[in-house]
């Protein structure tokens, strides 16, 4: 996984007493978004790698600079680790104005071009005018601005950011992730990034890390996690609902399609000839790829996996209602379904109905007790 | 009014927050941000002139002082005069005493800076160093400034334990505080009243400029 070409590998261990067992890599230009529920040591592989945590074993190397290597003794100070860090609650001087924070962090050079370089980065983020504003006489968003001038002042060679959207409104968080993306264009330099919000980490993951009780599940592109997750504990932490477990009964070639068994249903799924007939897998389908039939005009489609069951339960949230459907041999399935489709068809609770999984998107995943 | 005396009592005053403020602040710090064995025996060492009689203390320091005693007697090798019943007594005494006022409102202020805050300043490159003076002590300043004010006033109203380790003798060990008790005996009341008087005046001045920094150190970090 650690290639000599990323800008920053990670790689630690430690059994206890915040479980770790993290293996993941950044390039330059490239924002890595760690991405777990909350206690999942998200934090703690930030801290690890800023140097404020130093883990059992492990190594860090940043640019060809080796910043840890427990084996070796090598373990830098933060204050030699060349990062930008964001934290959580912004951690700004609250005795200093919004330049002074950032000129703080400005080591080199006379006064004179440290306050030339600290008006400029404050341009950079929208804040002219706010430069002798007190942080407790800024906004959340202002704030978390201020706070990501003061991380870039060192000329990092790695920004790292503990969840800096988790204090400010939909709105500002929204223009904020909008400018960090931009701000990857300009400062060239690898980018982590922790948060628990799955939405924000497939707006901005170049590579999503999915991390579960401090281990590294799956790092890959967002796309690729979200669509084919490596394991159901992977599908459920990424929000899928749709997770079952089936027996592979046979692979057509031609047709591109593995068969396998659901309880007594066959169903056809997307082509993984690595699966062996005859195991057990599991396999997960997204909400939207489950097709509701309708009643007063069948059409070709519902050929395709077919399976009959009646609604357990209609819940209308705004556009779209979440529907939970039992089937015959008592699994749930959930899907989305525009309200006004619901309100068409006269849908409620204990109406049979019938739904069409859609093949390619069955995706099939080693059972865990494989692993 | 005794002049002898409050210079007295201004020197030893003075000399006891020199002393102590830095120490309070090195103990200060430790004890809000570092988990050690045996952290709650010594806040409670620290604490325990609050609630001992001065004259208990005063016993202890002056027997412990005495020239009979390993410490009284090195320092009369070292120096060639007594611990007791001289200005270097009372300081020792004053220093040992004055401990909690210097270390509690200060370890109060450092507990309050946030763990990230410091984290900040070392990630923003700044050493421990730099940290301390460009964060920290700005930071923690009115607690820092509380401890110093406390120490000063309670050396000028402190009596007990001055008596018990220096006696009352003139322009050595005869604070204020004492020449206002040595007044009373002594049936001057109107000598005494302006001495008390003047006591009272430095305390009051003393607390209300604790209050005013405490405020405005609230209303800051609002």
């Amino acid at each position: 996984m650690m290639t000599d070409t990323d800008a920053i590998s990670v790689r630690l261990q430690q059994p206890g007493p915040i479980p770790l067992d993290v293996s993941l890599s950044c390039n330059t230009g490239e924002i890595l978004v760690i991405l777990g529920p909350s206690g999942s040591g998200k934090t703690t592989i930030l801290r690890s790698i800023s140097g404020l945590y130093t883990p059992a074993s492990g190594a860090i190397r940043c640019h060809g600079e080796q910043w840890l290597d427990r084996a070796n003794g090598v373990n830098l100070p933060v204050q030699r680790r060349r990062i930008g860090m964001v934290f959580q609650q912004y951690a700004l001087f609250p005795h200093r104005t919004a330049l002074q924070n950032i000129m703080l962090a400005l080591h080199d050079g006379p006064r004179r071009r440290q306050r030339d370089t600290a008006q400029n980065l404050l341009r950079a983020m929208h804040m002219e005018g706010l430069e002798e504003r007190y942080p407790q006489q800024l906004s959340g968003g202002q704030q978390q601005r201020v706070a990501l001038a003061r991380a870039l002042a060192r000329d990092p060679s790695a920004l790292l950011l503990d969840e800096p959207f988790s204090a400010v409104d939909q709105q500002t968080r929204r223009k904020l992730v909008r400018e960090l993306v931009s701000l990857k264009q300009h400062f060239k330099l690898p980018i982590i990034h922790v948060t628990h919000d799955l939405n924000e980490a497939r707006r901005i993951a170049d590579q999503l890390c999915i991390i579960h009780h401090g281990k590294t599940l799956q790092s890959a592109a967002p796309e690729q996690v979200m669509n084919h997750p490596d394991s159901a504990a992977i599908a459920s932490l990424i929000g899928h609902y749709n997770i079952f477990r089936a027996r592979v009964a046979g692979h057509d070639q031609h047709a591109q399609t593995t068969r396998i068994e659901w309880g007594s249903l066959p169903l056809n799924a997307r082509y993984r000839p690595e699966f062996a007939p005859g195991a057990t897998a599991d396999w997960v389908i997204p909400a939207d790829s489950i097709i509701l039939h309708r009643r007063d005009r069948p059409s070709q489609g519902e050929r395709e996996n077919p399976v009959p069951g009646r609604i357990e339960e209609l819940l209308p949230l705004g556009e779209h209602a979440a529907l939970t459907m039992k089937t015959a041999q008592g699994e749930s399935l959930y899907l989305n379904i525009p309200t006004h489709v619901a309100r068409r068809n006269q849908l409620s609770k204990g109406n049979d109905i019938s739904v069409s999984l859609l093949a390619e998107r069955i995706h099939l995943m080693k059972t865990s007790a494989d692993k | 009014m005794d002049w002898q005396a409050l210079n007295v009592s201004l020197l030893l005053a003075g000399l006891t927050a020199l002393i102590l403020t830095p120490l309070g602040v090195v103990i200060a710090r430790k004890l809000a941000w570092s988990r050690f064995a045996g952290r709650n025996v010594v806040q409670a060492l620290i604490a325990l002139p609050l609630i001992l009689p001065p004259t208990v203390l005063g016993f202890y320091l002056m027997v412990s002082l005495g020239e009979l005693s390993p410490l009284g007697a090195f320092y009369r090798d070292l120096t060639g005069n007594a611990l007791v019943f001289s200005f270097e007594g009372i300081l020792l005494a004053s220093v040992l005493f004055n401990i909690p006022f210097a270390v509690q409102p200060a370890q109060r202020s450092f507990e309050a800076i946030p763990i990230n805050i410091r984290e900040a300043a070392w990630c923003s490159g700044l050493s421990n160093w730099q940290t301390f003076w460009r964060i920290e002590l700005p930071l923690a300043w009115p607690g820092v400034v509380s401890s110093a004010v406390l120490t000063v006033a309670h050396t000028l109203g402190e009596f007990g334990v001055v008596l018990m380790v220096g006696g009352n003798l003139a322009g050595e060990t005869r604070t204020v505080a004492i020449a206002i008790y040595d007044r009373v005996q002594a049936f001057d009341n109107a000598g005494a009243a302006t001495m008390s008087a003047a006591l009272l005046a430095i305390s009051l001045f003393a607390i209300s400029l604790i209050y005013f920094l405490t405020d405005r150190a609230g209303r800051q970090s609002r």
